[in-house]
């Protein structure tokens, strides 16, 4: 099991801004290793967040998102101590979901 | 599985059909892109996987820095202020793929996000956004003074 992600999400006025840092490899599957074999690609390949269960952000990443990747969106309709929940999954069928209360 | 392979070959050819007499464009055939698009090798057939060319439009910006000095980890957002934007799309022209990443855009949701990429040389930054069906895009050159895919 991954690490855990850094979720922080803050309400300005209507607008909440949801920042996510997920602890990851990222390998692109392009890189060689010290001996000059290909290290096989691992990476993360869907992201969703979800807020009260409807979906606010769906994002689909390649191995050029770089290593324990950033993603910061911001949606309407949240109040403060909701929970918005992120959950990615890599292309090993590794998954992990964290959740934040809007603060 | 009661489906033969019969059948899979007649409904794929009637959708075939459908597309080439333009009945469903292109576009609505791809309403999202598959996980198979990124792997693709050009700028051309990443714009082809996302449904086509895409207009230049001033509504939409790349956020890319000039010069970026670790190709590793370059912050590179998209914003599109056009209405009713369904999906976001960041390209980076020179990398070995240059689809980077896809973003769907549910209603309540800002068309403005944020990320981190890698870069294996100096290139341009392309966003596309679809709104209302139409693909509009915008694009900003980043100058990489040390790449980030290896080699």
């Amino acid at each position: 099991m991954a690490d855990p992600m850094r979720i922080r999400a803050a309400l300005a006025g209507d607008t909440t801004t949801v920042r996510v840092l997920m602890s990851h490899p990222m390998e692109p599957g392009t890189r060689k290793d010290a001996s000059g074999a290909l290290i096989p690609a691992h990476f993360i390949r869907d992201v969703e967040a979800t807020h009260n269960g409807k979906s606010v952000l769906k994002a689909m990443f390649s191995g050029s998102v770089s290593q324990n990747p950033f993603l910061s969106f911001k949606f309407k309709g949240a109040a403060k101590g909701d929970k918005v929940s992120v959950k990615w999954s890599d292309n090993k069928g590794d998954s992990r979901t964290d959740e934040a209360t809007i603060a | 599985m009661t489906t033969t392979r019969r059948d899979a070959i007649k409904t794929t050819g009637a959708f075939a059909t459908l597309v080439s007499l333009g009945i469903i464009t292109q576009a609505q055939a791809n309403a999202a892109v598959s996980h198979d698009s990124f792997a693709v090798k050009s700028l051309e057939d990443a714009l082809k996987a996302i449904g086509g060319q895409a207009a230049s439009n001033d509504q939409v910006s790349v956020v890319s820095p000039d010069i970026a000095e670790n190709g590793a980890v370059v912050p590179v957002g998209a914003t599109s202020k056009l209405p009713n934007t369904t999906e976001m799309y960041l390209i980076v022209e020179k990398n070995p793929t240059p689809l980077s990443c896809a973003f769907t855009i549910p209603a309540g949701t800002d068309a403005d996000v944020q990320t981190r990429l890698k870069m294996g040389q100096s290139t341009n930054v392309i966003a596309v956004v679809r709104a209302d069906g139409k693909l509009f895009s915008a694009s900003k050159e980043t100058k990489v003074t040390l790449g980030g895919c290896g080699g």
